[in-house]
């Protein structure tokens, strides 16, 4: 390194300290983030590559790739991997642990050692996660229904209930430790309303896990027990409810769509107020909606389970409060649209991940609207309608947005500028991919496709052609990232500590921060997105 | 580490170093503690959700359940724990005013009490091991359906009483260890002089959470035992 000057000059974060010990028993927020990037990213390829299987099982009309035991498996398995190991800690372990001290002028999280705990257990649910793949697999869906998982499925449902189990207090933790360290670690003059909005998603996120996933936990606990210790507490044959088990499993697994989709929807907030250079248009809305997004999101749970039994009056109830969810959303929606018009757009990486986001996103909650219709749900409901839609929202959506983000927060969390025109060109890919793997679902879905079913009848195979061809762009688009974000931290341009010119407290401080974030204790006396106050800068760093 | 109630230092090593000041470690440690409350509130209400809809499905199996669980040692260990809660309580007085040997005794009688609790517990179940109502294959109702000719019980759904009667009480007992490991945390500490008038933070978390497991007993209690005890007629 000695032939980097700048390196040898300033001491920061990633070269204070060297060797493994520095990093496995780091309490350093901004290093336990990429210990999350580097696990959250292999699992990443874990899940995806059981979702190109998928694909390619789906190829031909015939089960000729994998048997139907195995496809069961493999959907199982692709499900619980992206949404337990990957989505649910994706930008807030990663992005957030990273920024939201720094944003909010704090020295570290209120627990470092809690932080390093987190991520222990979730590298401890990762192991037996992985042990789980190896020795059998599960095939009970992502959803572990009963009485399947609990009575009727031979695969390794007691290893992944564990494994998820413990993930979710790896999640617990992350969540606990933001709330406190927003309520009390912000700096002088960090009052609410001048908190930047990726805050206050994330606050509203931490919510969600903090009162979410504790149930989750606990009904999976029981469905381990059902499992190893004989209860019957979700088994039919002694009078026990499987439906009761739905209501549990969907009370955290609805909220959780919005722990994946808030923390996009704060990256999108950032990047489109510095890329138009405006403050965000209605940033008490945007900053509410994503609280309201979180009350509403606990009372809609039902909406899964229209087709299983439960009364049409509670059906009716829960229909309504599905479309309430609609309202926040849209709110979100119409001011990004509104903070461009007029804005001074420019088209980096971040920001076409941005445009795709809102596309992609609005396109995912409007057929979610569908679906919260009782009428059409019973007509849609578990074909691959239901399919396009979430990943719609979870690709789409959190995906983009994670991906947007990690361009965006790059020169500050490495100090190196990723190649731009490699960086536009996976963005561009990641959207084609994303809409030719996924639009040609819902036709099939609206045809009738139900989902989990490794045979289907010729007549749907164009469009599974369609999609499994786009789901190889999809793929080549995610791998793009990670090759040049890698070959960036050692060849990539030198970055300055605000190559955006962005307003936030993060890009005050040196690029990558030094170890207690600001070598100074920051002040604030601006309001937030002052981007009438911050000079663009001369040229948007490109490097080609 | 000195051995004297009065710390003179004006912040003592315990502050960590992203904190301001003692204040804003100590509000942060107990905030933290009241949202952990919060998320343990929501794990043990998705089993109260269970409960009550099994209860309200099953009221005569849950009655009879109730009535075969041993009334006088579920209130010995409703009254041992509540002991437990007033030692933690009178700990952390005595931390505030930095009376270390006192601090010692009260964490020491909290742990015993947590001892006694799990201790009686055990004998409960193994009663009821023995009476063949743990779930599973094993599983014989057939005592209660003699012993209440009145009322109809299904032996299956008396199954379901037991399965939440062994799940609440099993994750409750749970707690329990993790509450005693704890204080034998604390006990070590406190022994040693780390908690003065200044910085006993941990002793009152350390309560919080010991008084939050006291409380899920103080439902658990009536919930389990105390379903329907009037005399049949």
């Amino acid at each position: 390194m000695a032939t980097v000057a700048v390196t040898a000059e300033r001491e920061h974060y990633l070269n204070k300290e060297y060797g493994i010990r520095s990093w496995l028993l780091t309490t350093d927020h901004k290093r336990i983030a990429l210990l999350y990037l580097a696990s959250i990213t292999f699992f990443f390829f874990i899940g995806g590559f059981f979702a190109l299987l998928i694909r390619l099982e789906l190829l031909t009309p015939a089960g000729d790739l994998v048997q139907a035991d195995t496809y069961n498996k493999l959907f199982s398995m692709h499900g619980q991997v992206m949404i337990f190991f990957f989505l649910i800690p994706s930008i807030p372990a990663v992005l957030g642990n990273f920024l939201v001290p720094l944003m909010i002028g704090a020295k570290d999280l209120a627990f470092p050692r809690i932080n390093l705990l987190s991520w222990y257990l979730y590298m401890i649910a990762g192991v037996i996660y992985i042990h789980c793949i190896v020795y059998g697999g599960v095939d009970t869906g992502w959803t572990f229904y009963t009485p399947f998982s609990t009575a009727f499925s031979n695969t390794r449902v007691i290893e992944a209930g564990i494994a998820i189990f413990i993930a979710g207090f790896s999640s617990i933790l992350t969540g606990l430790n933001f709330v406190v360290t927003i309520h009390r670690m912000r700096a002088p003059g960090m009052t609410w309303s001048r908190l930047p909005l990726f805050i206050w998603a994330h606050y509203a996120t931490s919510i969600i896990q903090l009162l979410g996933t504790p149930v989750l936990a606990v009904t999976l606990l029981l469905v381990v027990f059902e499992r190893a210790f004989n209860l019957g507490i979700f088994d039919p044959t002694r009078g026990g409810d499987p439906l009761l088990f739905q209501h549990l499993f969907w009370f955290y697994s609805h909220p959780a769509v919005y722990i994946m989709i808030l923390p996009a929807m704060a990256v999108e907030s950032e990047v489109v107020a510095c890329f138009t250079r405006k403050r965000i248009f209605g940033y008490n809305f945007v900053a509410m909606s994503s609280i309201a997004i979180a009350v509403f999101g606990f009372l809609v749970w039902a909406h899964h389970m229209f087709v299983a039994g439960i009364s049409l009056y509670s059906a009716l109830i829960f229909s309504i409060l599905s479309y309430l969810v609609a309202v926040p959303s849209a709110i979100k929606v119409f001011n990004w649209t509104a903070t461009m018009y007029k804005g001074s757009i420019s088209f980096t990486t971040p920001m076409l991940y941005a445009f795709g986001f809102i596309g992609l996103f609005t396109m995912g909650g409007l057929t979610g609207l569908f679906l919260a219709c009782l009428g059409i749900d019973v007509h849609v409901h578990d074909t691959y309608f239901v399919i396009a839609h979430f990943h719609y929202i979870m690709v789409g959506g959190a995906v983009m947005g994670y991906l947007g983000g990690l361009h965006f927060w790059w020169p500050k969390i490495s100090g190196r500028m990723y190649p731009e025109g490699w960086g536009r060109l996976a963005a561009l890919l990641v959207f084609a991919g994303f809409n030719l793997t996924f639009f040609p679902q819902f036709i099939l879905g609206y045809m009738g496709m139900p989902r989990r079913y490794w045979q289907y009848p010729p007549e749907f195979q164009v469009l599974n052609v369609l999609s499994t061809a786009g789901s190889t762009i999809l793929a080549v688009g995610y791998v793009l990232p990670m090759v040049y974000f890698l070959w960036s931290m050692r060849y990539g341009k030198i970055a300055n500590d605000n190559p955006w010119g962005a307003a936030g407290l993060e890009w005050k401080t040196s690029s990558p921060p030094p170890t207690f974030n600001f070598d100074e204790a920051p002040e604030v006396t601006w309001e937030a997105y002052n981007y009438e106050e911050i000079p663009a800068p001369a040229e948007v760093p490109v490097e080609r | 580490m000195s051995d004297s109630p009065i710390a003179v230092e004006q912040h003592g090593p315990e502050l960590l170093h992203h904190f301001v000041d003692a204040e804003q470690q100590r509000d942060a440690a107990t905030l933290g503690m009241w949202l952990f409350l919060a998320t343990e509130i929501m794990f043990f209400g998705g089993m109260f959700c269970a409960y009550l809809i099994y209860r309200y499905a099953y009221y005569n199996e849950f009655a009879a359940g109730s009535r075969s669980l041993d009334i006088y040692l579920g209130t010995i260990n409703t009254a041992v724990l509540i002991c437990s809660s007033l030692t933690v309580a009178l700990g952390v007085r005595a931390a505030q005013m930095g009376k270390r040997k006192l601090l010692v005794i009260l964490l020491l009688l909290t742990i015993v009490f947590g001892l006694a609790f799990m201790g009686i517990k055990g004998v409960e179940w193994y009663q009821k091991f023995e009476e063949h109502h743990v779930p599973g294959h094993s599983f014989n109702a057939a005592d209660l359906v003699k012993e209440y000719p009145q009322i109809h019980i299904d032996q299956q759904h008396e199954q379901i009483y037991f399965s939440l009667y062994f799940a609440m009480t099993g994750l409750h007992a749970l707690h329990m260890i993790i509450g005693v490991g704890i204080f034998i945390f604390l006990t070590c500490y406190a022994w040693k002089g780390r908690y003065t008038p200044k910085y006993y933070t941990p002793v009152e978390i350390g309560g919080l959470y010991w008084h939050f497991v006291d409380i899920v007993w103080i439902y658990l209690f009536p919930l389990l035992y105390l379903i329907d005890r009037k005399p049949l007629r």
